[in-house]
């Protein structure tokens, strides 16, 4: 196990050097110059090329790169370009509203799916398990902004319980609003979230149901839950974990929308105005992080597979 | 999808489009009785246009314009709500008989939020700040060219220009002072206004608070809470929670229904001065003759177009000045909606049966739905449009720098913008000597009189010839709680004076 997580994390820092030459081309070949977006109508040429020096992006690409690298190696992600802000600690700004909401929501929806999920397997032929399968189905065609909207136009604009939106100015630091600010927010997107793998849940249990070393240990006289617990659980967890691991890497990013309609600043925003900005440090930062913790939660969605399942463990060993 | 519109404008062209706007001090509604008035309550104000960062001279954008023009930094005048100067740090001025030396003295008892003076050196540093060559000041080519500033002694500053400069006191007052010593401002300031920074959360929001110092009346508030929002609807939320007092600027039409019907709301309409333009490159076939341009400009029914778009809020305009500007007319008659004439006129022009040419429409709200206007109007003259979406950093691109299109949508935020087109090489290719004249000539005028008739004849020309279509004037709309008083209306897209709100 342990040469198995030396090399795991020998491939994870190789990942993460090749996805940031990427990162760092991929940008420079996007159309449109990053100084006009510093710049108003009027802007003189000289205006322009001055930008340009400013930034930085009048110098070679490899010296670019350079610079962008050596900034890494000392965990500096350079200062924006519209801003001139350092972008570092911008993002650890956000972070702190981004990991929160996207861990609180991800633990809801395990809370949520797997109970949902078996029963809708192991119930299949009741109403209720029929409802499960179907309220699922429902939650996956619902956007996320307009179940967002739902929940705000409910608790916030008619039951008054809870804040529409926004984030509080000194944070964390005024923990009741901050937490208030979060509930609606999680709360969508771990419904979402839920409503997916409630499916996948309910498909890995009705695969094991059916199998055969079930009904084995049945026939051997185990009661249906030590069989389930003993036999069943842990080969329909492999499944739905690397799901997981999937669900919560895209939630990081992707719960824009959400941020959007909850007045979130949160990491997701700063990318989208990034890009729309042409801010490349703002860009390349934000990507790096979020690049870096999909690589850690697919690393530890693995680890944990092979926690589950011993049979994994054989063979990337060797 | 009218978030989307703020989001990008903030983002790309327009920051810059609008040049910090025309502002406004006079309360919407007048101060309630300050005895209920609480002097110590926070205001919080909710608005689209988040700062991309704290210095005005370093691509802040709008957002910056209104959170720190008057409240947290002062220029040496200040612009009323009628578009009127008025002397601010500075008490006195003084112009030479050639026009070109201006003497201004400073105010007594001034000090920055750091403790420090103010000093005719911080107001040369101040003004060569937006003049320096790294300078990202959307007034910087407004400026005419600086011989010398000179500072005789810590109370006068002397400034000698090139040439004259009707404009230049105008100018002034989106010059804000600040501190010499004070260096990079970018994340924090050292103004001179009633409020001191208290902190600024990127993505969320701007605190104000009240500054015990201020050289002059004190705000009548505690402080300001600037939130940001990149989507109205959300805004709108935040406003019906009271989660925050006040919207800067509704930029969603649908909305004001909910706010109208409410008696603890009250909807205030301003003036604006956003123009929404259909540009033509008049550089090129077919809109190099005038006569197609008037064509179309009568094709299109403006007014049912505005109606559509906003309900009975906002104004036709027909021409670029709108009526905030001392030169303005009235001339929505010229090249009025007129589909009989307009094909007569396209008869003439050698364009019987219509021709094609494609629209060049940036990719958020109100342009598509206004592409989509403007090509079914002109169909019933046989005009086929072709609608091309872009991105505003296209539009940048392709239509402002390389001048590369026949025909796009953009607005125009600016008060007194009308003297672009005075400038030939500007997008939209205007070129009429006469015109290119009276604007410079306006420039250099003695009086104000003579600078507002030459631009009204500049005006009534470019309407003539129907250089643009102005399609209309966007409505400038402030949503607030009844529990405020005193708060600007007209704000004129970028400043918000805040010092003078009541909330009780």
């Amino acid at each position: 196990m342990t040469r198995y997580l030396v090399r795991r994390a020998a491939l994870l820092v190789g990942t993460l050097l090749l996805a940031s030459v990427v990162l760092f081309l991929i940008l420079r070949l996007l159309p449109g110059d990053p100084a006009n977006a510093l710049l108003s109508v009027g802007a003189t040429p000289d205006q322009v090329a001055a930008a340009r020096h400013q930034i930085g992006t009048d110098r070679p690409l490899p010296a670019q790169f350079g610079h962008w690298l050596s900034q890494l190696a000392t965990l500096h992600f350079g200062d924006s370009f519209v801003s001139s802000l350092p972008v570092g600690p911008e993002i650890v700004s956000r972070l702190s509203v981004t990991v929160p909401l996207t861990l609180s929501a991800f633990v809801l929806a395990v809370v949520v799916a797997v109970p949902v999920g078996f029963l809708a397997a192991h119930r299949a032929h009741t109403w209720y398990g029929a409802l499960a399968g179907l309220v699922s189905q429902l939650g996956i065609a619902v956007p996320a902004f307009w179940l967002g909207l739902l929940l705000v136009w409910v608790f916030a604009l008619n039951l008054r319980v809870l804040p529409a939106g926004g984030f509080p100015p000194d944070g964390w630091s005024s923990f009741p609003d901050a937490f208030r600010a979060l509930v609606l927010p999680v709360v969508t997107v771990a419904l979402v979230m839920a409503a997916s793998l409630i499916r996948y849940v309910r498909s890995a249990t009705l695969d094991v149901l059916g199998s055969d070393h079930l009904r084995t240990a049945r026939a051997l006289g185990s009661s249906f839950a030590g069989a389930m617990w003993r036999h069943g659980v842990r080969n329909a967890a492999v499944p739905v974990v690397s799901v997981l691991g999937i669900e919560l890497a895209t939630t990081f990013l992707g719960a824009v929308v959400i941020e959007s309609v909850f007045a979130l600043p949160g990491l997701g925003s700063m990318l989208v105005r990034g890009i729309a900005q042409h801010d490349y440090p703002v860009i390349q930062g934000v990507l790096f992080v979020s690049t870096f913790a999909v690589l850690v939660v697919g690393f530890l969605a693995d680890v944990a597979q092979r926690f589950i399942d011993p049979r994994l463990r054989g063979g990337l060993v060797r | 999808m009218k978030k989307q519109r703020i989001a990008l404008l903030g983002a790309a062209v327009a920051t810059a489009v609008a040049l910090a706007a025309c502002g406004s001090n006079s309360g919407g509604a007048s101060p309630s009785s300050s005895a209920a008035a609480d002097a110590n309550a926070v205001v919080q104000v909710g608005s689209l246009y988040e700062p991309q960062n704290l210095d005005n001279t370093a691509g802040g954008g709008q957002g910056i314009t209104e959170a720190f023009n008057g409240n947290v930094y002062e220029g040496l005048f200040r612009l009323t709500d009628d578009g009127k100067v008025e002397p601010l740090l500075a008490t006195a001025n003084t112009v030479s008989a050639d026009g070109l030396t201006y003497t201004f003295t400073l105010r007594d008892g001034v000090k920055f939020h750091s403790g420090k003076a103010l000093t005719s050196a911080d107001v040369k540093y101040s003004i060569e700040k937006v003049l320096a060559p790294d300078s990202k000041s959307a007034r910087k080519s407004s400026f005419p060219e600086i011989k010398s500033i000179a500072t005789p002694d810590p109370k006068t500053v002397t400034v000698t220009l090139a040439t004259r400069s009707i404009s230049f006191i105008y100018n002034l007052s989106y010059v804000w002072i600040v501190n010499d010593q004070a260096g990079n401002l970018s994340a924090k300031e050292d103004g001179t206004g009633p409020y001191t920074l208290d902190g600024w959360k990127r993505g969320s929001s701007l605190t104000l608070k009240k500054n015990p110092s201020y050289w002059g009346t004190a705000a009548t508030n505690g402080g300001v809470v600037f939130h940001y929002f990149t989507d109205g609807s959300a805004l709108d939320n935040a406003l019906l929670t009271n989660a925050v007092d006040v919207v800067t600027s509704e930029q969603n039409p649908d909305a004001l229904a909910q706010f109208t019907d409410n008696p603890a709301y009250k909807v205030n309409d301003g003036h604006s001065t956003t123009k929404l333009l259909l540009a033509f490159n008049d550089r090129v076939a077919p809109f190099n003759d005038v006569k197609v341009r008037k064509a179309v400009s009568s094709a299109i029914d403006d007014k049912k177009l505005l109606q559509s778009i906003w309900g009975d809020h906002g104004e036709l305009i027909g021409s670029m000045v709108p009526p905030t500007d001392p030169w303005h007319t009235d001339l929505t008659g010229v090249n009025a909606y007129d589909v009989a004439g307009a094909k007569a006129l396209l008869a003439e022009a050698g364009h019987p049966n219509g021709f094609t040419f494609t629209l060049d429409t940036p990719n958020y709200d109100p342009h598509p739905t206004v592409a989509a206007f403007v090509k079914s109007e002109l169909a019933k003259v046989g005009i086929t449009v072709n609608i091309n979406v872009i991105t505003p950093d296209q539009w940048y691109t392709k239509v402002y720098q390389n001048k590369d299109f026949t025909a796009t949508l953009q607005e125009h935020v600016n008060d007194r913008d009308v003297v672009w087109y005075g400038d030939p090489n500007f997008y939209w290719g205007y070129d009429n000597p006469q015109v290119t004249a009276w604007i410079k000539q306006a420039e250099q005028a003695g009086s104000e009189a003579e600078q507002t008739e030459l631009l009204k004849k500049a005006d009534q020309q470019i309407a003539a010839d129907a250089a643009s279509d102005w399609l209309y004037l966007y409505p400038q709309i402030v949503v607030a709680s009844t529990k405020l008083s005193g708060y600007p209306v007209n704000g004129l897209n970028s400043q918000f004076y805040a010092y003078g709100i009541h909330k009780g």
